[in-house]
């Protein structure tokens, strides 16, 4: 007994303190973005080139996953409504679940998919390869040409693609209920607008910035630590996608339960 | 020989450990103005580290640097970057950004670091390097369409066009075929010649070390146990894992 203690004892404080280092270093990293973020050089070319590939990466399964949402989630919900003979509500139903809840949470697991594991395999193999070592033997920032400027751009890219994605679902779920329910555009849109206040628009866009942010730094961060080696790339891409997504449950859960508490108040 | 030349490096007691891993453990070295260092070690001896805490990379555990008599230790971030300028370090998989072009490649450390360029001299200077290292014709390729020697001389000419005073060169020859390394080697010397540079040559390839090398180190067990010129450090070594790298290298 004594024997497989001193076995399980090791094992166990050589996890958590790797566990513990390993949560300093991701805190460390993020420090360093917010101590360099505002001085120059700022990289602006690059920022948009970032943002171009992130919109230009995403929105095609961005505008498939939305629309049929939209369809999905208006027929889904149908026959309940209809049930207590409130079917014109649907309008606002969906509005209220896809502005408040499914638009960010779909286009942020979206891009964490796409953007979070390609800026982490980027990353990852320029940090194989010792391409970052080679841009600051050269004096050039790595941290802030890399990391800065794909972190940003995921921020702001990620609210406008939450955007784009609320109104291409609202698109397909209209499709359904000018189908069924015979409504006009003008009519459902202004169910639409009617059902959702600023502090649904508001949340939604702080929510998004959030998630961006997270996508962004959670790639980097994992592209920049990514082991020596092929296989780390992969690794990097991998765990980037699992911890962003993880990351990103968590925050949705937090936020949900501050906006409520905001709007019950 | 050398004792009325200018040093540029001195390195003295030099340890660096990863955990349990003691790669290097008292390391000295001389690098003399206008030389070309030859280093050489088995795969795994610690020789990329060395090089790597001469510009900062890692951090020494113990020893100091001193490089042209600056102690690296004792620099800020903006004084590093000032004194990494002086230095090229060529990377052992050439380290090519490959989401950029060969021009580009030589632009983004040439516009970053050098300011109030106007385009023509931009262009004067690339074209000056690709020429230097042969590879004019490859400006708008990307690292990706290039072989193995050709990045090799395109991330050369992209660390030399800073005009650095010392060279550093992480296996040069690795993985080229030998008419290749030859005409690696040749460029070494010339780089030398033209760009008036001071080199380390990391390599585990004893043509290239005879070659391109005024002297010659070897890396054992952490230490650099015989230095000197290649007839002395081989045909007289006493050592055993010397001559045992000399036999395992040499076809005699
Ligand atoms: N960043 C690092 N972290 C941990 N260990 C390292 C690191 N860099 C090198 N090492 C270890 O140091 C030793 C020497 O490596 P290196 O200098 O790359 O050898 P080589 O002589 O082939 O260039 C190896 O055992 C390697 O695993
Ligand atoms: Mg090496």
């Amino acid at each position: 007994m004594a024997e497989s203690n001193d076995v399980i004892k090791p094992v166990l404080t050589k996890k958590l303190d790797e566990f513990f280092s390993g949560l300093a270093k991701a805190f460390r990293f993020v420090k360093r973005f917010f101590q360099e973020v505002w001085f120059p050089p700022y990289e602006f070319r690059e920022i948009l080139r970032q943002c171009y590939e992130i919109g230009y990466r995403s929105l095609p399964l961005i505008s498939l996953t939305g629309f049929i949402i939209g369809i999905v989630f208006t027929n889904q919900s149908r026959p309940s409504l209809a049930e207590f003979g409130a079917a014109s509500w649907l309008p606002a139903l969906i509005s209220i679940a896809v502005v408040r809840a499914l638009g960010p949470l779909v286009t942020a697991l979206i891009a964490s998919g796409k953007v979070g594991s390609s800026i982490g395999a980027e990353i990852g193999s320029m940090n194989v390869t010792e391409q970052i070592d080679a841009m600051e033997v050269s004096a050039i920032n790595p941290f802030k040409y890399l990391v800065i400027t794909r972190t940003l751009a995921a921020t702001f890219m990620i609210p406008v693609l939450v955007m784009y994605t609320d109104f291409v679902a609202l698109m397909g779920s209209f499709l359904s209920v000018n189908a069924n329910e015979l409504v006009s555009m003008s009519t459902f849109f202004v169910q639409v607008f009617e059902a959702i206040s600023f502090l649904d628009i508001f949340s939604s866009v702080i929510k998004s910035l959030i998630f961006g942010f997270t996508i962004g730094i959670v790639g980097c961060y994992k592209g920049y630590n990514s082991s020596r080696g092929t296989e780390g790339v992969g690794q990097a891409a991998n765990s980037a996608v699992v911890m962003s997504m993880f990351l990103i449950f968590v925050e949705e859960l937090l936020i949900m339960q501050i906006v409520n508490a905001i709007r019950y108040a | 020989m050398h004792n009325d030349q200018e040093k540029v490096v001195e390195i003295r007691g030099l340890v660096k450990s990863f955990g349990d891993n003691h790669v290097l453990k008292g390391v000295d070295l001389d690098l003399y103005k206008g030389e070309n260092l030859v280093v050489l070690g088995k795969s795994g001896s610690g020789k990329s580290v060395l090089i790597k805490l001469m510009v900062s990379l890692l951090k020494q555990d113990e020893g100091t640097i001193k490089i042209f008599g600056i102690d690296t230790a004792g620099l800020n971030l903006k004084e590093l970057n000032k004194f990494r300028l002086r230095i090229g370090f060529s990377f052992q998989a050439s380290a090519l950004y490959d989401s950029m072009t060969v021009r580009e490649n030589l632009e983004f450390p040439l516009v970053r670091n050098v300011k109030n360029l106007t385009k023509k001299e931009i262009d004067k200077r690339i074209e000056e390097l690709l020429d230097a290292v042969a590879l004019p014709k490859t400006i708008n390729q990307m690292p990706s369409e290039l072989s193995g020697g050709q990045k090799k001389r395109i991330g050369i000419a992209r660390t030399l066009i800073l005009n650095p005073e010392i060279m550093l060169y992480d296996e040069p020859t690795a993985g080229l075929d030998p008419v290749t390394c030859i005409e690696i080697n040749n460029l070494i010397n010339e780089v030398r010649e033209r760009f008036k540079t001071s080199s380390i040559v990391i390599t585990h390839d004893l043509t290239c070390a005879k070659q391109t090398g005024d002297r010659m180190a070897v890396l054992i067990e952490g230490q650099f146990n015989s230095v000197g010129t290649f007839e002395k450090v081989f045909e007289e070594a006493t050592d055993q894992q010397v001559k045992s790298f000399y036999d395992y290298n040499f076809i005699k």
